[in-house]
């Protein structure tokens, strides 16, 4: 006989996320044409030639096969090359060193090896937008730590330290940050050691902007004193290396973490598919060039569209780092989700609203600057003309 | 001349588009405009910055899509003038376009752009073959343009990417 009523099959925990805002408004911009995008969190330059052409080698000489779970030897000791190289971080590519599917699988292992039902790991807001529900789907509790723009976004430990309780597990931070393009200095991240090391805590560190850092040595929180041991360093090469859709990042912990998360990475994954390993590769031996060149790209474009920001009115920090700028637009008197949806249908400018990076984001909306320069004047022409409207 | 981090940055940007209008590029650099334009004004009066041009897919434009031409030449070098002077002396033809000095198998690369092959055929063995320290040329016409001065023709420049994204 048949039960009267259907159960539903979808997991309590899933049905109770919420959908990313940032894909309501992808469904309402992509349904419109001539839309300038603001709303885009990724590099507008192709991956660099050198890094496709070696891709493509590795696929005509027959490189097709799996490789090793914690991906290639040869990319990891690369890898271990680089993070010392460039942040003066030391990891053994044999049992320190993961390669993943991007960093967000970086971030998802680290948090299902290290949380335990009710676990508590704290976030600090705006943030990401994955950070908060893999939170939840690895079993833990997140709890939100607001920065605000009075403070650049810069996150006060004394915030940090009065959310930490005896279940708190770790501590996510991401510098330069999505969305603010906050750099945490050295200062800051010295301080959130100490309180990292007072409580016993372990700091995710999503370092996936870094090489986007615009101004003075970037510091890496594994590189602050007493932190390597305490620190899953997450990155990848996506933003810096414009390779969005190769979906290849890395993690590097200390041995005992970081083969935890190769023990759910090789059940759930196997490997990082095998020819953008390849491609990784010649971006970690070829790739400085390029990455300064975009770099300093982008920091041109922050200048003048940050400067610009702030002449139409709407108030806007200097970012130090990533490719977004995070103004405010409380002065105009509506919410972020109210403005960024009337922008987009009356002038066809899209951004995202600020709410959707948690709650201390509301009255602010995140404006990628990796557009051209031409889109960009047009853009802030546009946006003005709205203001001046309201 | 030693240029400032400024000036460099003035002519990094106005290399890439030098219809970059001056109160975006002293935001860019963050200067005044003022202070932009002075600097501006500087590195042309200094001839860093030599000209403004635009680049021309000339194809595009019926009946005037011309011929190209790589000519090699070889040279005596006269004492004194080494080639400096044969160099002069050919580049002020208006037809040549550019004149490099080689290393190789011969001395003198020149560039040379006419309506038809005819027209380059005729400069070559009127103009150039003719002069005293000249000893052979040898004519390579260019077929098709596809990358000029870092410049990709008929690159298609659209944005691939999804309009909103993480």
């Amino acid at each position: 006989m048949k039960p009267q009523t259907r159960k539903t099959y979808v997991s309590k925990t899933v049905a109770g996320l919420k959908p990313s805002g940032i894909r309501r408004f992808f469904d309402l911009a992509s349904s419109m044409d001539g839309v300038i995008s603001l709303g885009v969190g990724e590099p507008d330059f192709v991956t660099s030639w050198s890094i496709r052409e070696a891709s493509i080698l590795s696929l005509e000489q027959g490189y097709t096969s799996y490789t090793a779970n914690a991906g290639l030897l040869e990319l990891r000791q690369e890898i271990a090359a680089y993070l010392r190289r460039k942040f003066h971080v030391d990891y053994c590519p044999e049992t320190e060193i993961l390669v993943t599917v991007g960093a967000s699988q970086a971030i998802d292992l680290a948090l299902r090896a290290i949380i335990n039902p009710g676990d508590e790991v704290i976030i600090v807001e705006p943030s990401f937008v994955a950070y908060e529900p893999l939170v939840v789907l690895a079993g833990g509790k997140p709890v939100a730590v607001c920065t605000s723009g009075e403070d650049k976004f810069q996150l006060n430990p004394v915030h940090l330290e009065r959310a930490i309780t005896e279940r708190t597990k770790a501590v996510i931070i991401c510098s330069p940050n999505n969305p603010t393009g906050t750099v945490q200095s050295r200062t800051e991240l010295e301080a959130i050691a100490r309180l990292a090391e007072a409580h016993d805590l372990l700091v995710i560190a999503d370092e996936i902007y870094a090489e986007l850092t615009y101004e003075g040595e970037y510091t890496s929180m594994a590189a602050v004193s007493g932190m390597r041991e305490r620190t899953i360093l997450i990155s990848g090469f996506s933003k810096g290396f414009a390779m969005t859709g190769w979906r290849l990042g890395f993690a590097a912990a200390p041995d005992e973490i970081l083969q935890a998360m190769l023990k759910i990475h090789q059940y759930a994954m196997m490997c990082a598919p095998t020819m953008a390993q390849y491609g990784a590769l010649e971006a970690l031996r070829s790739g400085e060039r390029d990455v300064a060149e975009m770099r300093n790209s982008y920091r041109r474009r922050r200048n003048y569209f940050v400067a610009s920001l702030n002449e139409i009115g709407l108030p806007c920090h200097l970012p130090g780092g990533a490719f977004y700028a995070f103004p405010s637009i409380k002065p105009t008197g509506l919410t972020s989700e109210q403005f960024a949806e009337r922008l987009l249908i009356e002038e066809k400018v899209a951004v995202v609203p600020g709410n959707v990076f948690g709650q201390s984001g509301e009255g602010y909306i995140r404006c990628s600057y990796a557009s051209s320069l031409e889109q960009l004047q047009e853009a802030i022409k546009r946006m003005k003309r709205f203001l001046a409207r309201l | 001349m030693k240029l400032s981090e400024k000036e460099l940055e003035i002519i990094e940007i106005l290399e890439k588009d030098a219809r970059t209008p001056i109160d975006v590029l002293a935001k860019m650099i963050d200067l005044p405009v003022e202070e932009t334009e002075a600097l501006v004004r500087k590195l042309e009066e200094a001839k860093v910055i030599v000209q403004y041009t635009a680049l021309i897919d000339w194809r595009k434009a019926d009946g005037r899509e011309g011929v190209t031409a790589m000519i090699d030449v070889k040279v005596t070098p006269k004492r004194g003038v080494g080639f400096d002077e044969v160099a002069e002396r050919i580049y002020r033809f208006p037809e040549v376009k550019s004149v490099y000095l080689m290393s190789g198998a011969y001395d003198l690369s020149v560039v040379i752009e006419g309506r038809s092959m005819a027209e380059i055929a005729q400069f070559v063995s009127e103009k150039l073959s003719t002069l005293d320290s000249v000893i052979s040329t040898t004519t390579h016409f260019i077929l098709k343009k596809y990358k000029h001065d870092g410049i990709v023709f008929d690159q298609g420049d659209q944005d691939r990417r999804i309009v909103v994204s993480p």
